[in-house]
């Protein structure tokens, strides 16, 4: 009975969040109600006793939003309603609703066609963190490799973007010495 | 089921009760532990040497107009406090505050949920709370309360690698996740703690521990020397009183969390073995003060560059050396 109640709270909540997250144009109300969204999602991890997954969940999304805050403080006065240029809405809404219907019926298709069958038992007297690790090191090493090298080029890209002049101090530098500096990268055409 | 319910239920109230008072309490031992290292006296007017100054700050929040100031996001502005309070006590729920007791012939255990996954979930919640004062300083109109945020995205983006990382060398030495399985690999005794076997671990983690609650040097979200609250500026009342219920309600799940993965939680389980978890995650409790009262905080671009450039490439050897040994 608690997996019922709770399943149908979290799916009212996380439905809900949702919502404002596209409908809001205060950004901090869409903001928040994202990140309460994604960490609402755990919860159902959680009614499936998945409950790796579901402290990943919290851990992964709780640290993104919060990139997406950092965005939200740079470009916006946070406290104000965002005026969003009115645009044709009708396109992107029709594309949007068809993409998202396209990609329930891509994942769902197969699993109702095989009338659900899971390949990979439950091993007996195995944790959930220790399940995942086996499916992860075996079926799909080679997926789960590639992410990290993928993972790892975008790093080092995001160091080399970044990292330039990260040894120059403004703070510790005389005037003179930060005008000399942007008359060369002037010149150099930077 | 009903009984089990029940439990539950019993177990929740007395851990809000219980922690909400402890806050209370924290900021008391915190004014006297900071006056007697700075050689003042601290509170000492309202009751026997100052003990009933809880009290009064008590009623002085609690009767407090809550103001929600103009320009404010009202509905952001003032579920902040409640996010901060909420996760903590929330990662509270897989923290095993004693070994299990029987009380008149019915065996308590003092887990509110006992999930496989619980350092897990204990820290990823802890690090939800800094979502308290991301929004509570976007929220509030005010310059210095927004700059307060930027600071706390930055400790955000920083100490939870390290937390993580830290932890894993420990937890690969174990092979469970569950707090009470950490505890239990350490119930040998004295010479069984993890910190003799994962010294630099117990370390990084103490340091990111220190990031996590916001506590001094890492204090850099409320910045003091702006002589104001940073996010706090904007609040008044119960919601500011708030934040401080998490914060050391914070610290006290954390230094349990201390205790219980790296000095070996309450050993075999014990009577003795519960007194001496308290022990040690009081002197935790009064290491955050001590900690407060002999160093200054850092600034943020040091914090990163400790965070990623020095803790993070340790932790990473550290948990290869670990991972070597553990192979041959």
């Amino acid at each position: 009975m608690f997996e019922v109640i709770s399943f149908y709270l979290f799916s009212f909540l996380t439905i809900a969040m949702f919502w404002i997250a596209v409908t809001s144009s205060q950004a901090l109300h869409a903001l928040s109600a994202l990140a309460a969204g994604m960490i609402f999602i755990s919860g159902f991890f959680f009614i499936l006793d998945a409950d790796f997954l579901g402290a990943i969940q919290i851990v992964v999304y709780s640290g993104a939003v919060l990139v997406l805050y950092s965005f939200g403080m740079m470009f916006f006065d946070t406290t104000r309603d965002i005026v969003e240029r009115e645009v044709n809405t009708l396109i992107p809404s029709v594309l949007s609703v068809l993409s998202a219907v396209m990609v329930v019926l891509i994942f769902m298709a197969p699993i109702v066609g095989d009338n659900i069958i899971s390949h990979y038992p439950v091993i007996e007297g195995a944790g959930n963190a220790q399940q995942v690790g086996m499916v992860l090191f075996t079926k799909y090493l080679i997926p789960f490799e590639v992410a990290a090298i993928m993972l790892l080029v975008a790093m080092i890209a995001g160091i080399v973007l970044a990292g330039k002049k990260m040894d120059k101090s403004l703070t510790l530098m005389r005037d003179e010495e930060i005008e000399i500096m942007h008359e060369r990268d002037r010149k150099a055409g930077l | 089921m009903d009984a089990y319910l029940i439990e539950t239920v019993i177990k929740i109230v007395v851990i809000l009760l219980l922690f909400s008072a402890l806050a209370g309490f924290g900021t008391y031992f915190e004014r006297k532990v900071l006056a007697f290292m700075q050689r003042r006296l601290g509170p000492m007017n309202v009751g026997p040497y100052g003990v009933l100054q809880i009290a009064a700050d008590g009623i002085k929040l609690f009767t407090k107009e809550d103001l929600i100031p103009q320009g404010v996001v009202p509905a952001i502005f003032k579920i902040a406090p409640v996010i901060t309070v909420a996760t903590a006590f929330m990662a509270a729920a897989a923290i095993p505050f004693m070994p299990e007791f029987t009380a008149f012939g019915y065996t308590v255990k003092p887990i509110i949920a006992d999930i496989n996954v619980g350092i897990l979930y204990v820290i990823g919640v802890m690090g939800v709370g800094l979502y308290g004062p991301l929004l509570g300083g976007m929220a509030s109109a005010n310059k210095f309360a927004l700059i307060s945020t930027a600071r706390a995205a930055a400790v955000f983006i920083s100490y939870e690698v390290v937390t993580g990382l830290s932890l894993l060398a420990p937890l690969m030495m174990v092979g469970s996740l569950s707090l009470i399985d950490i505890n239990n690999f350490q119930a040998g005794g004295f010479t069984h703690w993890m910190i003799w076997s994962q010294p630099i671990a117990f370390v990084l983690f103490l340091i990111a521990a220190f990031a996590e609650t916001g506590r001094t040097p890492f204090h850099l979200i409320a910045n003091d020397h702006e002589l104001i609250d940073g996010f706090g500026t904007e609040y008044s009342g119960m919601r500011w009183g708030l934040f401080f219920i998490g914060e050391y309600a914070n610290m006290f799940f954390i230094s349990w969390v201390i205790a219980l993965v790296f000095l070996g939680g309450f050993g075999d389980g014990s009577v003795l073995g519960a007194l001496a978890l308290f022990l040690k995650v009081s002197f935790f409790f009064f290491f955050f003060l001590w900690t407060r009262a002999a160093w200054p905080d850092v600034r943020p671009d040091q914090l990163m560059m400790l965070c990623w450039k020095i803790l993070m490439p340790i932790a990473v050897v550290n948990i290869v050396i670990t991972g070597i040994v553990m192979m041959f």
